[in-house]
């Protein structure tokens, strides 16, 4: 196995996902597969190859720096689990 | 002819001809859909009264002479794709809720043109699957056998089409995700160009790599919808401002003279010998239309598929950190803080592929790793895209086959993630490149459908819906229907 229980516990920490027992022991042997198939890659010469930024070689467009959205606010807010008077719920941050 | 037998061009023809109506098409269509999708599971939502109501309106548009070009035409959403005031779920509980307050420009476009919507199509979750299996709403049965798969992500569009549900449907493409399916259903799929089609209310999965595209029955309804899909969108950062060309005029001319390469590679042994076989086929099928043949070679090819596996779940893990419990979307009960809000909506709301990409993403692109795996990976990335450029200054077009073999049994690979991404493994190069490519039905093992892959150059859609319609006037493989379906 190239990753073991406490590198995917951190992994899931960094993603912010909560795994049960089962999927722990699922997720260390099937990542580590993936791991284990994408490690091929080494064997690729790649130097002096500049990495790709975009398929097409295009170059981040800009947009002048003006109001163009209006405020729905109360529409957007439909899907939200939690909201009061504009706001997004959250449990309490600041003891 | 029945009304679910004709394609899009079909059925325009007859409303031209005032043979029939689009509320009598619309009908005929969902009814269609109510008898036949428990067997399929094709749809996760049909929208039949908004249906009937744009239906109606078409024909009074049409009545009074200003139709879009697609006036009164049906066609089904991938659940992708933003629909307003339709639930959208992206085939996720974590969407399960979402209904969305916007339409994707792919929407709006074919909406304004005239486009009658059904309903919306299953797939797998977030688009993340090559079978239709990790979709939340449950597996897409194969019209040609019950007991297989359609193929992914595009699995409910690809079923609808080759079911007679519909003539057309919205999908996209991530690694093969509108390909791969039409190949094992027996329908077109075209995947445009990166950026030739609006990605602004399409669910990111992976945004350097997705795109937008079609599943149809002809080359030539993918031209039509192309025509109105395509073109510069201010809301979407990758779009290309090119003018779009009319695909449709250049069906008709021939293929006479047109270079076909072929990548020795994609012959190897991991493709099954019958399918091997249909395709080889129908290359000597488009030989005998005018086309020649030339051998490419592409030594790095057989790396699209871990690069893809890199670059693709990095990306998504990145793409999905929206979903948080907070603003739409799953949220978890009784959690205990902030931290256990975030970790638990999204552990109850994703499933275990999904999971699986959003951790191997997150690993590739932490601290000791980014180098390694993914700045590694665009670099070959970038040497896969200079060998496409090799290719095209020698070819026209590269043909291949579309899937390593027909359909598989659900269940089959559903355990061993790597054979599940190896069916990909002919699709992936175009969109690590960028590049259109589109799938065309040529022949059956076993009664089931194989497809034939051709990729162009950079906005090629043309040369690309030129080929296929070509060969489909020359064959007649795609008019075929599964059985219990016809």
């Amino acid at each position: 196995m190239s990753l073991d229980k406490d590198q995917v516990r951190h992994i899931a920490m960094l993603a912010r996902l909560n795994l049960t027992d089962d999927e722990y022991a699922e997720s260390v042997e099937k990542l580590s597969k993936i791991v284990d198939f994408v490690d091929q890659l080494s064997q690729a010469d790649t130097s002096g190859v500049v990495p790709m930024a975009h398929p097409l070689d295009a170059v981040q467009r800009l947009r002048p720096d003006v109001v163009t959205e209006t405020d729905e606010r109360d529409r957007f807010q439909r899907n939200a689990p939690a909201v009061t008077d504009g706001f997004y719920l959250v449990p309490k941050v600041i003891e | 002819m029945a009304l679910h037998e004709r394609t899009l061009t079909e059925l325009g023809a007859g409303l031209d001809a005032g043979d029939f109506t689009s509320v009598e098409v619309t009908e005929a269509l969902l009814d269609r859909i109510a008898g036949g999708d428990a067997q399929l599971n094709a749809l996760i939502t049909v929208t039949r009264d908004e249906a009937l109501a744009t239906a109606a309106r078409a024909d009074a548009d049409r009545a009074a002479g200003n139709g879009g070009p697609l006036c009164g035409l049906p066609l089904i959403h991938k659940d992708i794709f933003c629909t307003r005031g339709v639930r959208t779920t992206c085939g996720s509980r974590m969407l399960d809720n979402f209904v969305s307050p916007y339409d994707a420009t792919v929407v709006e476009r074919l909406a304004r043109a005239g486009a009658v919507v059904l309903g919306k199509a299953n797939m797998d979750e977030f688009a993340m699957g090559s079978s239709n299996e990790t979709s939340y709403f449950g597996p897409v049965r194969n019209p040609w056998d019950l007991e297989r798969s359609p193929g992914g992500s595009s699995g409910g569009s690809a079923a609808s089409v080759a079911a007679r549900f519909t003539p057309a449907a919205t999908a996209t493409d991530t690694g093969g995700s509108i390909r791969q399916p039409a190949a094992l259903t027996n329908t077109v799929g075209l995947k445009p160009t990166y950026g030739r089609v609006s990605r602004y209310g399409m669910i990111a999965f992976a945004s350097s790599l997705d795109q937008a595209g079609t599943i149809t029955r002809t080359a030539e309804d993918a031209a039509l919808l192309l025509g109105v899909m395509a073109g510069f969108d201010e809301r979407d950062s990758t779009s290309i401002d090119q003018p779009v060309p009319d695909y449709v005029a250049a069906l008709g001319d021939t293929i006479r003279g047109l270079k076909i390469g072929v990548v020795r590679q994609h012959f190897d042994e991991g493709l099954d010998p019958a399918t091997g076989d249909r395709v080889r086929a129908a290359i000597a099928a488009l030989e005998s239309l005018g086309a020649t043949t030339i051998e490419v070679s592409m030594p790095n090819i057989d790396l699209s598929v871990p690069t893809y596996y890199v670059v693709a779940p990095a990306e998504c893990s990145s793409n999905l950190s929206r979903f948080d419990g907070v603003r739409f979307g799953h949220r978890a009960a009784d959690v205990d803080d902030l931290l256990d809000l975030y970790c638990r909506s999204r552990g109850e709301g994703f499933g275990d592929e999904v999971k699986r990409r959003i951790m191997t993403g997150t690993y590739v692109l932490s601290a000791g790793y980014y180098d390694a795996y993914y700045l590694k990976a665009q670099q070959v990335r970038q040497l896969i895209a200079d060998e496409f450029k090799k290719a095209f200054a020698d070819v026209d077009v590269i043909a291949g086959p579309t899937a390593p073999a027909p359909a598989f049994k659900l269940g089959d690979k559903v355990d061993d993630p790597i054979q599940m991404y190896l069916n990909d493994i002919y699709t992936i190069g175009a969109n690590l490149a960028g590049l259109p490519g589109v799938s065309v039905p040529c022949g059956f093992v076993d009664g089931l459908p194989v497809g034939l892959h051709l990729v162009g150059p950079h906005f090629g859609e043309s040369v690309l819906l030129r080929c296929a319609h070509q060969y489909q006037q020359a064959t007649d493989w795609h008019t075929r229907c599964p059985e219990g379906f016809a």
